[in-house]
């Protein structure tokens, strides 16, 4: 039980916070972007915090299941849900397609397919207009509905966004510490040792990121109708930047690292906003000091500081 | 064939410019073993700053050069201030440094400069030569003899001068070049200054014939990564065929396919030969050091 009273806190928390801050603008509306971030960062860091691979275009997962669900819905009038699981059947097929030939790379290379992926996607969000809208995008898709209720308030949003941020997280804090985890971070530690111990490490590699991807696609329709508009500007370059910015922010390999950078980086920009015109170079500058003076990230480094102490002080008495 | 010729001449200058940035990624990936995704902000810098030394009143040779000297210092600032204190970062932190440094700079260029487009006039004439039913604009010529010199002055001083050869030797092993007396830390700060200077000289070079903006260094900075790695990372000659080829193959896939998907094809090339032969066209098959 103490492995997860951690996460039991946190949901605690994450209930607890509209009942005491009411129709207040940072929960109900910043609040369901934060969880949307949550769900990616900590898909994402499956892949990099995890199995050690780096990758520079999870926004192009989330798009296509975003676009999925939009498309299907309007054009076609496909059933939501249906629409939702047929966008994650395609990411399922296509994340798997490029797993293997993708993961084979390392460092800069990986760095540099994955990039070449979400941007070929992006562009693709921006010309194919007859399907996309191009770069307007898509907007009106139909309410989403659970269990016969439509999820039509921003406090609905709330509930159904929370769930699936919070199951998101506690099967990553599960996944680490399960047979697959430990032969993830094998990997992480050394491709070459994990496979002398009998890992298959590509087959465990393409199976995490087929993985990622599909959080990310179903996080992707969730958003498509909770804005309900799509457009190619959310599904950017910069953005899966973003999203390995969270990561590493706030600790590499840990998941409420991801959960904390995420948190961090999804009301920074509420914060700088007083600052209009700085704000991109105060940004930039934040990363930079973060990474040069805390490269395992604030998360992880504060709460090896805390152990510390803590060791300490319990040494001493 | 006509449009054959004409796509070729467009291509072989965007190339050249891919080629430039190439090679100051390669410089700097040689040196310290960090891709340097702030490259394109570079050429950004390099022609913004030239398009406001030319309004004050300053004459073009002038502004050409204090804009290369003043990127080359934007250069070494980032190597001393981001890249030199984080020793011994993983491959994952210092390309979020760099993506900082980036940012970092695009904002500063957001507040100095603002958002608008800007031009700079030709080097020389406007008038359009022709050449069979192909025609070629003056800049384009000076886009291709600039690179031209620029890439045997980088291969001269690699080859020729003690320097050159002294940051070579850093990029094979830094802790021997130190032991035989080579002042590592000065040669990074040389390598990065120098790839600054190549980058801006790039700028110049192109946005008479395409315009800037303190947001275009994105594009070209990931262009040059996608060259670099087409030729062969860490190869500089390798950096500047890959640079004339993506130039080439991308402008002739726009014009037959679609000019929108332009970006797309270059990126869709790097991916197949990143499937294929990661190492690049003359980079050497790396055997993996366990």
């Amino acid at each position: 039980m103490k492995r997860l009273s951690g996460f039991v806190l946190f949901a605690l928390a994450c209930i607890a916070t509209p009942f005491i801050f009411p129709d207040n603008y940072y929960v109900t509306v910043v609040g369901l972007t934060i969880f949307v971030n949550i769900i990616l960062a900590v898909s994402l860091n499956l892949l990099m915090g995890y199995a050690g691979q780096i990758s520079l275009g999870h926004a192009a997962f989330f798009g296509l299941g975003a676009y999925s669900s939009a498309i299907l819905t309007i054009k076609y009038g496909v059933n939501p849900w249906a629409a939702m699981a047929a966008g994650a059947l395609f990411v399922l097929v296509l994340s798997y397609v490029l797993a293997r030939p993708i993961l084979r790379l390392k460092g800069h290379y990986l760095a540099m397919a994955t990039l070449g992926l979400g941007i070929i996607v992006h562009i693709f969000f921006v010309q194919a207009d007859q399907l996309t809208g191009g770069p307007d995008g898509i907007s009106g898709l139909p309410t989403l509905s659970l269990f016969g209720v439509p999820i039509d308030s921003d406090m609905k949003w709330y509930w159904v966004l929370c769930s699936y941020m919070l199951l998101s997280v506690l099967f990553s804090l599960n996944i680490a510490d399960s047979r697959a985890g430990r032969a993830l971070s094998a990997i992480h530690g050394s491709d070459i040792a994990a496979e002398t111990m009998g890992i298959n490490t590509s087959k465990v590699k393409s199976h995490i990121f087929v993985f990622s991807a599909l959080m990310a696609s179903v996080a992707g329709s969730l958003f498509a109708h909770q804005q309900n508009f799509v457009s190619p500007e959310s599904f950017s370059f910069f953005f899966s930047i973003e999203l390995v910015t969270m990561v590493v922010l706030g600790g590499l390999g840990s998941t409420f690292g991801a959960v904390i950078g995420a948190f961090l980086l999804s009301i920074l920009p509420e914060v700088l906003i007083v600052f209009e015109d700085f704000e991109v170079l105060i940004f930039g500058a934040i990363l930079i000091v973060i990474m040069i003076f805390l490269p395992e990230g604030l998360f992880v480094a504060l709460r090896n500081k805390a152990t510390m102490l803590l060791s300490r002080r319990l040494g001493e008495s | 064939m006509d449009q054959l010729l004409q796509f070729l001449i467009s291509g072989l200058t965007v190339g050249s410019i891919y080629a430039l940035v190439a090679l100051g990624f390669s410089i700097i990936y040689n040196a310290s073993d960090v891709v340097n995704f702030a490259q394109g902000e570079f050429v950004m810098i390099g022609a913004m700053s030239a398009i406001f030394m030319l309004k004050a009143g300053l004459s073009y040779p002038v502004a050409a050069f204090l804009s290369i000297a003043l990127t080359a210092a934007v250069g070494l600032a980032l190597e001393k201030f981001a890249i030199e204190p984080a020793k011994n970062a993983t491959v994952v932190t210092t390309i979020i440094i760099t993506i900082g440094a980036s940012i970092f700079l695009r904002g500063a260029a957001l507040l100095i400069w603002g958002k608008e487009i800007y031009g700079l006039p030709p080097f020389t004439s406007n008038n359009p030569i022709r050449i069979g039913n192909a025609t070629i604009l003056p800049q384009n010529l000076w886009v291709m003899l600039g690179t031209a010199v620029a890439v045997l002055a980088v291969k001269y001083f690699f080859d020729r001068t003690r320097m050159g050869k002294a940051i070579l030797a850093c990029s094979f092993n830094k802790k021997a070049a130190y032991l035989v007396g080579i002042n590592v830390k000065r040669m990074l700060l040389v390598s990065y200054g120098l790839s600054a200077a190549l980058g801006a000289a790039a700028g110049l070079l192109v946005t008479p014939i395409t315009f800037m903006s303190y947001g275009s260094g994105v594009m070209l900075g990931l262009k040059g990564f996608c060259a670099a790695i087409l030729g062969g990372m860490g190869n500089s000659m390798g950096a500047v065929l890959g640079g004339l080829l993506l130039g080439i193959i991308e402008t002739v896939g726009a014009g037959f396919i679609s000019s929108g998907y332009k970006d797309a094809i270059a990126f869709f090339v790097i991916l197949i030969v990143l499937f294929v032969k990661p190492s690049g066209i003359l980079g050497k098959e790396e055997a993996e050091r366990v």
